[in-house]
Protein backbone atom coordinates (compact mmCIF):
# COMPACT_ATOMS: atom_id res chain seq x y z
CA UNK A 1 0.00 0.00 0.00
CA UNK A 2 1.20 3.67 -0.71
CA UNK A 3 0.55 5.88 1.64
CA UNK A 4 0.79 9.65 1.92
CA UNK A 5 -0.10 12.52 4.22
CA UNK A 6 -2.28 15.46 3.36
CA UNK A 7 -3.60 18.56 5.27
CA UNK A 8 -7.33 17.96 5.94
CA UNK A 9 -8.31 20.76 3.79
CA UNK A 10 -10.83 20.92 0.83
CA UNK A 11 -8.33 23.12 -1.33
CA UNK A 12 -5.81 19.57 -0.98
CA UNK A 13 -8.48 18.04 -3.82
CA UNK A 14 -6.62 18.38 -6.27
CA UNK A 15 -2.88 17.04 -5.32
CA UNK A 16 -5.60 13.93 -3.66
CA UNK A 17 -6.80 13.28 -6.77
CA UNK A 18 -3.95 13.25 -8.53
CA UNK A 19 -2.41 10.80 -6.36
CA UNK A 20 -5.25 8.06 -6.76
CA UNK A 21 -4.31 9.03 -10.69
CA UNK A 22 -0.55 8.01 -10.38
CA UNK A 23 -1.63 5.15 -8.44
CA UNK A 24 -4.17 4.21 -10.77
CA UNK A 25 -1.62 4.52 -13.68
CA UNK A 26 0.75 2.39 -12.39
CA UNK A 27 -1.83 -0.61 -11.98
CA UNK A 28 -2.90 0.53 -15.56
CA UNK A 29 -6.67 0.63 -14.28
CA UNK A 30 -9.30 1.27 -16.72
CA UNK A 31 -10.99 4.73 -17.01
CA UNK A 32 -14.59 3.96 -15.44
CA UNK A 33 -12.59 2.67 -12.19
CA UNK A 34 -10.70 5.90 -12.17
CA UNK A 35 -13.76 7.76 -12.24
CA UNK A 36 -16.17 5.79 -10.09
CA UNK A 37 -12.89 5.87 -7.02
CA UNK A 38 -12.24 9.08 -7.69
CA UNK A 39 -15.95 10.52 -6.88
CA UNK A 40 -15.61 8.19 -3.73
CA UNK A 41 -12.29 9.20 -2.31
CA UNK A 42 -13.41 12.94 -3.20
CA UNK A 43 -16.56 12.39 -0.90
CA UNK A 44 -14.14 10.93 1.50
CA UNK A 45 -11.90 13.30 1.87
CA UNK A 46 -14.03 16.43 1.26
CA UNK A 47 -15.96 15.05 4.36
CA UNK A 48 -12.86 14.80 6.61
CA UNK A 49 -11.98 17.71 5.62
CA UNK A 50 -15.16 19.53 6.19
CA UNK A 51 -15.78 17.50 9.87
CA UNK A 52 -12.91 15.62 11.16
CA UNK A 53 -11.25 18.60 12.92
CA UNK A 54 -13.58 21.72 13.74
CA UNK A 55 -11.99 24.84 14.87
CA UNK A 56 -8.77 22.99 14.30
CA UNK A 57 -6.30 21.78 11.99
CA UNK A 58 -5.14 18.50 11.01
CA UNK A 59 -4.45 15.82 8.61
CA UNK A 60 -5.38 12.70 6.71
CA UNK A 61 -3.33 9.13 5.96
CA UNK A 62 -4.66 8.19 2.51
CA UNK A 63 -3.02 4.93 1.36
CA UNK A 64 -4.19 3.04 -2.21
CA UNK A 65 -3.23 -0.41 -2.87
CA UNK A 66 -3.47 -1.52 -6.29
CA UNK A 67 -1.68 -5.15 -5.93
CA UNK A 68 -4.56 -7.54 -5.23
CA UNK A 69 -7.96 -8.34 -7.33
CA UNK A 70 -9.41 -5.38 -6.07
CA UNK A 71 -8.11 -1.52 -6.07
CA UNK A 72 -7.87 -0.76 -1.81
CA UNK A 73 -8.01 2.95 -0.54
CA UNK A 74 -8.21 3.83 3.22
CA UNK A 75 -7.97 6.67 4.90
CA UNK A 76 -6.89 7.81 8.22
CA UNK A 77 -7.35 10.51 10.17
CA UNK A 78 -7.43 11.26 14.01
CA UNK A 79 -10.86 13.70 14.00
CA UNK A 80 -13.69 13.40 16.45
CA UNK A 81 -15.04 9.89 15.37
CA UNK A 82 -17.20 9.34 12.78
CA UNK A 83 -18.49 6.24 10.92
CA UNK A 84 -20.76 7.04 7.86
CA UNK A 85 -21.80 3.10 7.28
CA UNK A 86 -23.90 3.62 9.98
CA UNK A 87 -25.11 7.23 8.03
CA UNK A 88 -28.80 6.78 7.52
CA UNK A 89 -29.34 6.68 3.12
CA UNK A 90 -31.30 9.46 1.98
CA UNK A 91 -34.31 9.15 0.69
CA UNK A 92 -33.74 9.32 -3.29
CA UNK A 93 -37.38 8.97 -4.27
CA UNK A 94 -38.04 12.66 -3.13
CA UNK A 95 -38.94 15.43 -5.88
CA UNK A 96 -36.71 17.84 -6.85
CA UNK A 97 -38.06 20.12 -4.26
CA UNK A 98 -37.70 17.65 -1.54
CA UNK A 99 -34.35 16.56 -2.14
CA UNK A 100 -31.45 17.74 0.65
CA UNK A 101 -28.15 16.66 -0.55
CA UNK A 102 -27.01 15.88 3.25
CA UNK A 103 -25.53 12.35 3.50
CA UNK A 104 -25.51 12.16 -0.52
CA UNK A 105 -21.67 11.59 -0.85
CA UNK A 106 -21.80 8.77 1.39
CA UNK A 107 -24.24 6.99 0.08
CA UNK A 108 -22.71 7.57 -3.40
CA UNK A 109 -19.54 5.82 -1.76
CA UNK A 110 -21.77 2.90 -0.20
CA UNK A 111 -23.43 2.48 -3.30
CA UNK A 112 -20.76 2.18 -5.87
CA UNK A 113 -17.66 0.42 -3.76
CA UNK A 114 -18.05 -3.52 -3.12
CA UNK A 115 -17.24 -2.82 0.27
CA UNK A 116 -16.90 -0.03 2.95
CA UNK A 117 -15.63 -0.88 6.13
CA UNK A 118 -14.96 1.60 9.20
CA UNK A 119 -13.07 1.28 12.22
CA UNK A 120 -11.97 3.73 14.98
CA UNK A 121 -8.89 2.66 16.79
CA UNK A 122 -6.27 4.39 18.73
CA UNK A 123 -8.44 7.13 18.44
CA UNK A 124 -8.30 6.97 14.75
CA UNK A 125 -11.23 6.79 12.09
CA UNK A 126 -9.81 4.32 9.81
CA UNK A 127 -12.07 4.12 6.27
CA UNK A 128 -11.25 1.65 3.95
CA UNK A 129 -13.05 0.97 0.42
CA UNK A 130 -12.64 -1.61 -2.18
CA UNK A 131 -13.48 -2.50 -5.77
CA UNK A 132 -12.81 -5.07 -8.08
CA UNK A 133 -10.39 -4.05 -10.69
CA UNK B 1 -13.74 23.16 -15.46
CA UNK B 2 -15.09 25.80 -18.09
CA UNK B 3 -18.45 26.79 -18.54
CA UNK B 4 -19.35 28.32 -21.93
CA UNK B 5 -22.70 30.49 -21.87
CA UNK B 6 -25.15 30.87 -24.71
CA UNK B 7 -27.78 32.95 -24.38
CA UNK B 8 -31.25 33.60 -26.93
CA UNK B 9 -33.80 35.12 -25.12
CA UNK B 10 -35.38 33.50 -22.53
CA UNK B 11 -32.89 30.27 -23.36
CA UNK B 12 -29.54 29.75 -21.32
CA UNK B 13 -27.86 26.83 -22.87
CA UNK B 14 -24.59 26.29 -20.53
CA UNK B 15 -21.56 23.88 -21.58
CA UNK B 16 -19.47 22.15 -19.38
CA UNK B 17 -16.42 20.90 -19.75
CA UNK B 18 -13.44 19.10 -17.68
CA UNK B 19 -14.72 17.59 -13.89
CA UNK B 20 -17.78 19.67 -12.19
CA UNK B 21 -16.73 18.43 -8.12
CA UNK B 22 -16.41 19.85 -4.66
CA UNK B 23 -13.45 22.69 -6.51
CA UNK B 24 -15.28 23.49 -9.84
CA UNK B 25 -19.12 23.60 -8.17
CA UNK B 26 -18.90 27.01 -6.63
CA UNK B 27 -18.50 28.11 -10.49
CA UNK B 28 -21.68 26.95 -11.64
CA UNK B 29 -23.33 28.09 -8.56
CA UNK B 30 -22.25 31.73 -9.13
CA UNK B 31 -23.73 31.04 -12.67
CA UNK B 32 -27.24 29.97 -11.52
CA UNK B 33 -27.36 32.49 -9.21
CA UNK B 34 -25.69 35.47 -11.32
CA UNK B 35 -27.29 34.55 -15.11
CA UNK B 36 -30.38 33.85 -14.70
CA UNK B 37 -32.56 36.79 -14.86
CA UNK B 38 -35.62 35.72 -17.54
CA UNK B 39 -34.68 32.23 -18.64
CA UNK B 40 -37.22 29.91 -18.42
CA UNK B 41 -35.34 26.95 -20.62
CA UNK B 42 -32.39 26.43 -19.19
CA UNK B 43 -30.05 23.63 -21.83
CA UNK B 44 -26.96 22.35 -19.83
CA UNK B 45 -24.88 20.22 -22.06
CA UNK B 46 -22.51 18.17 -20.57
CA UNK B 47 -20.62 16.72 -23.61
CA UNK B 48 -17.57 17.66 -22.45
CA UNK B 49 -17.61 16.82 -18.84
CA UNK B 50 -16.07 14.02 -17.80
CA UNK B 51 -17.27 13.68 -13.84
CA UNK B 52 -19.84 14.47 -11.17
CA UNK B 53 -19.30 14.21 -7.43
CA UNK B 54 -22.18 15.08 -4.63
CA UNK B 55 -21.09 18.97 -4.67
CA UNK B 56 -21.97 18.97 -8.88
CA UNK B 57 -25.22 17.22 -8.36
CA UNK B 58 -25.83 19.76 -5.57
CA UNK B 59 -25.95 22.72 -7.52
CA UNK B 60 -27.70 20.77 -10.60
CA UNK B 61 -30.70 20.14 -8.37
CA UNK B 62 -30.15 24.10 -7.69
CA UNK B 63 -30.87 24.94 -10.91
CA UNK B 64 -33.40 22.54 -11.15
CA UNK B 65 -35.22 23.93 -8.22
CA UNK B 66 -34.66 27.62 -9.87
CA UNK B 67 -36.50 26.82 -13.01
CA UNK B 68 -38.92 24.65 -11.28
CA UNK B 69 -39.74 27.53 -8.84
CA UNK B 70 -40.30 29.79 -12.32
CA UNK B 71 -42.40 27.43 -14.25
CA UNK B 72 -39.25 27.03 -16.13
CA UNK B 73 -37.97 23.68 -18.05
CA UNK B 74 -34.48 22.41 -17.66
CA UNK B 75 -32.72 19.69 -19.66
CA UNK B 76 -29.27 17.86 -19.41
CA UNK B 77 -28.03 16.94 -22.19
CA UNK B 78 -24.76 14.81 -23.96
CA UNK B 79 -24.32 12.80 -20.82
CA UNK B 80 -21.66 10.05 -20.70
CA UNK B 81 -21.89 6.75 -19.42
CA UNK B 82 -20.28 7.39 -16.05
CA UNK B 83 -22.46 10.90 -15.30
CA UNK B 84 -24.87 8.66 -15.82
CA UNK B 85 -24.08 6.19 -13.50
CA UNK B 86 -23.93 8.72 -11.39
CA UNK B 87 -27.57 10.25 -11.72
CA UNK B 88 -28.71 6.78 -11.22
CA UNK B 89 -26.70 5.50 -8.22
CA UNK B 90 -28.78 9.02 -6.52
CA UNK B 91 -32.33 8.16 -7.70
CA UNK B 92 -30.95 12.08 -10.12
CA UNK B 93 -31.91 9.80 -13.07
CA UNK B 94 -35.48 10.73 -12.28
CA UNK B 95 -35.40 14.02 -11.15
CA UNK B 96 -33.95 15.70 -14.63
CA UNK B 97 -34.59 15.69 -17.46
CA UNK B 98 -32.02 13.78 -19.59
CA UNK B 99 -31.78 14.00 -23.26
Amino acid sequence: MTEKIFPAEINELAAVIVFLEEELDKAQANPKLMVTLAVALEELFVNVAHYAYPGTKGTVKIGIDTSGDSIVIRLIDSGIPFNPVELPDPDITESAEERKIGGLGIYMVKKSMDSMVYEYKDNQNILTISKRK
Amino acid sequence: MEITKNKEGAKLTLALSGRLDTLTAPQMEEVVKGDMEGVTELSIDLKDLTYVSSAGLRVLLMAQKTMNSRKGTMEICNVCEDIKEVFSITGFADIFTIK
